[in-house]
């Protein structure tokens, strides 16, 4: 057995716990939520051994000591570690908090950011480390900042449960808000997921990348009719979740959940998140960018947009501090923080390049 | 209200910088505009922008030319640098510096203030509130109580005599309300060490060749040779070994007039000379995947070696405040007949030899009567599958190869590709082993040259910044008030307390507090 059939496993297990989340959500017995609970940990634990596994594999590959061969240096090393963050930050809250519901909320996270490694054609493979990879800043930064942005999911998933908990007109700016960009987000993976199917069935060449194929299934593509029916299909579909939203509002609302708790856990991990993004996000990228380049600051793309998430937070809680707001317009920027978050991340490394986009 | 009409304009000024409305709309304008800075490729070649502007928006070529035009005239092409960005930073600093002094006084004030006991209304509004009911009057009782507090909390107690009985109160992390105030300050820190580093520092290259010792750097952006007079100065430069006085004599200008001289050409002093001694690479195993580039460099001050180092990416060299970073490598051009072979022969007999080579060269092998010649050179060799022909496929040391005939008596008896990165290639037909050791004066190394006094100061704002994230996140202000009031042989225990963090933590030690006097009482019993 190697390193990928136990990243399979726990793929898998994920994806299987969503559902069980899901239909726990919905009947709401006590046995689904244990056997959710147990799967999900199944899945942790079997990721926890693929990335040790993947650590001895690396250092074999890699002919260097053990703390290089840590398994953090690409974007899908990096995603795989989030994933396992985020799980056990939840893992603690459920113990913590003894309520499985949020379940349901973090697992789609873990299971969407394990399906956009394929969605993406990501590389799987174990390469030895490029000079400029090789520094111990590298790695107190990429863990601390996976760290960061774990916590900075469990706000954005916690505040978005709020938003759906507390809105109750169809014309609130915050109903809105939660299901247009709920909306938007499950429309571009729907799409991303159709350029992923239609690029393994047409595209027999190994040379093309599919990045360069995001969207041309739907919305951007070729054939104006399919394009066209595509914009349609996601408005309607942004229109339904809007007109229809309410339903997940009665089923959270059945749960013995309190809002205020929701709240308080946003605010939690943001406060947790915060110095740590600081210290291991910024400021030991900083001194890596410092030691390899002798720029510890550069303006590229990569540290541009993390300053924007960073300052995204920083208002998050001077907000709180100073204007006392709490509940729905603080889960409204806990909900921006990680969409900026997730650009940071994904959407320089695809959409813009830069000096720290490992993953081309 | 009258409050508000009495204001002037200094005050009205002072409050909108002191306000956090103010920091939101900085926050708001760095990130949009950074936003068009991350868009737009920063000092690229304007055909690169345009490139993007038509993939982005659908713009034809002309439009696209017109839009960057307007964007370049704001200066969106190189943002980071322009007046505008640098006002907004200044902004934002005012903003803090302002907001934090109009703040800090009462903060301090606040921090500094001893505790005081508390008259009996208050203590009903408080977020974690206990009683409990102790047997005996409060002279007997309140040492049980102040131990409990010790034990559970760590916090000593300060003790005030009342009507019915006593009053305990304590707080404990008082300072850590500062936290706040040292993170805003370490932003400023910081900005000041990224001023200081643009005011007094210099940002530049230099491709070293091996072998030859450089006295200066060069801009980014210049080329290293870019007219008669640049190279002359060069020139001159290289002869006086880094001494301007003696260079601008040489020259027949004054110093000052060729500093300035140099400035207009990029050419940086760095008043001691730089040699790199050699440049390798190294990969990993059998492929071209680098692992490691290596430049054993040495400064030279005053003719006397001072220092030697091999640096790597990540591993600079830094003397009298200029740091030396490894950033890339290439070829000189031409350099081909200079560059020296090395190789370290063992003969059957095990006897062992250095040999420098160059190109073209006729040796004896020792304990044979072999004569060797190179013949032919790859900096990047490659064998086609099919015919086995040799073939070059990089412009870099990749690979790099010597063809060797062999001689006897003047006759070739047989000849060979030998690789540097190849041992198997090394063994020749009668035995002897010629180990490729190295290649000399054929490559440059490519050097980042900085010097940036600042960066300590921009590295100590980072450590002020984490002490103060780490209290103003996970140090809290905790005060606590106990009231023992005397009632027919029982104390009434009231406590209040308080956290600006974290309440719930505290509550729990609270908790256990009373649980300790809660025992005491059931011995007392
Ligand atoms: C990006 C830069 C900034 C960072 C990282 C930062 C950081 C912080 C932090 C960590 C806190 C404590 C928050 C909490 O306890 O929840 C805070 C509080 C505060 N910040 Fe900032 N801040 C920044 C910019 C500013 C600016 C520009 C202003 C000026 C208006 C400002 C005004 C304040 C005030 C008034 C407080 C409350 C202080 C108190 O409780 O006494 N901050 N800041």
């Amino acid at each position: 057995m190697d390193s990928s059939t136990l990243f399979g496993v726990s793929t898998m297990a994920y994806i299987v716990a969503m559902i069980i989340y899901i239909t726990y959500l919905a009947f709401g017995k006590s046995q689904i939520g244990i056997t959710a609970t147990t799967v999900t940990i199944i899945g942790f634990i079997s990721q926890t051994f693929a990335i040790g596994m993947r650590w001895v594999e690396f250092k074999n590959v890699g002919q260097m000591g053990w703390l290089r061969a840590a398994p953090f240096t690409n974007l899908y090393e990096s995603l795989i570690f989030f994933v396992w963050c985020l799980i056990l930050g939840y893992l603690i809250i459920e113990f913590k908090y003894k309520n499985r519901s949020f379940g349901a909320f973090v697992t789609p996270i873990a299971g969407l950011a394990l399906a956009f490694i394929d969605l993406t054609g990501m590389d799987k493979g174990i390469h030895p480390l490029v000079p400029a990879l090789q520094s111990n800043w590298l790695l107190v930064h990429v863990v601390m900042s996976f760290i960061a942005y774990s916590t900075f999911a469990l706000a954005f998933s916690t505040g978005l449960m709020y938003l759906i908990m507390k809105t109750e007109k169809r014309s609130e700016p915050s109903y809105i808000f939660w299901t247009v960009s709920t909306g938007i987000f499950l429309v571009v993976l729907l799409a991303m997921g159709l350029d992923y199917l239609s690029f393994k069935v047409m595209i027999k060449n190994p040379d093309v990348l599919i990045k360069s194929f995001l969207f041309r299934a739907s919305l951007l593509s070729n054939s104006p009719l399919v394009s066209l029916l595509s914009w349609i299909a996601a408005v309607v579909f942004i229109f339904m979740l809007w007109r229809y939203g309410h339903l997940l509002k009665k089923v959270i609302g059945s749960f013995s959940l309190s809002a205020d708790i929701l709240d308080d856990i946003t605010y939690k991990s943001i406060a947790i998140g915060f110095p740590v993004f600081t210290l291991g996000g910024l400021i030991f990228g900083a001194i890596w960018a410092d030691q390899a380049w002798g720029v510890y600051w550069s303006w590229d793309p990569k540290e541009t947009w993390s300053l924007i998430s960073w300052f995204a937070y920083a208002f998050f809680l001077h907000a709180r501090l100073l204007r006392g707001w709490r509940g729905k317009k603080a889960a409204v920027v806990a909900v921006v923080g990680f969409v900026l978050v997730i650009f940071t991340y994904l959407g320089v490394n695809l959409l813009l390049s830069g000096l720290h986009a490992y993953g081309s | 209200m009258e409050k508000e009409k009495d204001k002037n304009i200094t005050d009205k000024i002072w409050d909108l910088f002191a306000s956090v409305k103010l920091a939101v709309v900085i926050f708001a304008l760095i990130s949009a505009t950074s936003v068009v800075g991350t868009l737009l490729e920063q000092q690229a070649e304007p055909e690169k922008n345009v490139k993007v502007l038509v993939k982005m928006f659908g713009f034809d070529h002309e439009t696209a030319h017109r839009v960057l035009g307007v964007l370049d005239s704001m200066h969106f092409t190189n943002m980071y640098h322009s007046w505008w960005f640098v006002a907004i930073l200044l902004l934002f600093a005012a903003n803090l510096i302002i907001c934090s002094i109009d703040r800090l006084p009462r903060i301090v004030k606040l921090v500094k203030e001893p505790l005081k006991p508390l008259s009996e209304d208050h203590f009903k509004g408080f977020g974690i509130k206990k009683e409990v009911v102790l047997k005996g009057n409060p002279d007997k009782t309140k040492g049980a109580v102040s131990d409990a507090a010790s034990k559970a909390l760590g916090f000593h107690l300060t003790e005030v005599k009342e009507a019915h009985g006593y009053q305990l109160y304590s707080q404990k992390g008082n300072y850590t309300r500062l936290g706040v105030y040292i993170t805003h300050f370490s932003i400023l820190v910081i900005l000041a060490g990224a001023v200081i580093g643009i005011f007094f520092g210099f940002k530049g290259f230099l491709n070293l060749p091996e072998g030859r010792p450089y006295s200066v750097a060069f801009a980014r952006g210049s080329h290293m040779t870019d007219s008669a007079e640049s190279e002359r100065i060069l020139g001159v430069l290289d002869t006086s070994a880094g001494n301007l006085s003696y260079a601008a004599k040489q020259l027949g200008l004054d110093e000052g007039t060729l500093r300035s001289k140099m400035r207009t050409y990029g050419i940086q002093p760095l008043g001691f000379l730089i040699r790199c001694d050699e440049f390798n690479v190294d990969f990993y195993g059998g492929t071209d995947m680098p692992k490691a580039y290596k430049s054993w460099l040495t400064v030279i001050k005053d003719g006397k070696e001072v220092l030697k180092k091999v640096i790597e990416v990540n591993n600079p060299l830094t003397y009298e405040g200029i740091t030396f970073y490894q950033s890339s490598y290439g070829l000189i051009p031409g350099a081909g007949g200079n560059a020296i072979f090395r190789f370290k022969v063992s003969s059957k007999d095990g006897r062992a030899e250095v040999l420098d080579l160059k190109f073209g060269n006729t040796f004896a092998i020792p304990g044979t009567n072999l004569t060797g010649k190179i013949e032919d050179f790859s900096p990047a060799i490659g064998f086609d599958e099919r015919t086995g022909r040799a073939f070059t496929y990089a412009e870099q040391l990749t690979n790099p190869a010597v063809y060797m005939n062999f001689f006897e008596g003047g006759n070739r008896k047989f000849g060979g590709w030998i690789l540097k990165r190849y041992p198997e290639t090394w063994k020749i037909p009668d035995g002897t082993v010629l180990e490729f050791a190295g290649i000399w004066g054929m490559q440059h190394t490519g050097l980042q040259v900085r010097k940036d006094p600042g960066v300590w100061v921009v590295y100590l704002g980072c450590i002020a910044m984490a002490f103060g994230l780490f209290t103003a996140f996970f140090m809290s202000h905790r005060k606590i008030w106990i009231k023992l009031v005397e009632e027919k042989n029982v104390t009434r225990v009231v406590v209040g307390a308080s956290a600006n963090k974290n309440r719930h933590a505290f509550e729990k030690k609270i908790d256990r507090m009373v649980g300790l006097l809660s025992k005491d009482r059931e011995g007392g019993r």
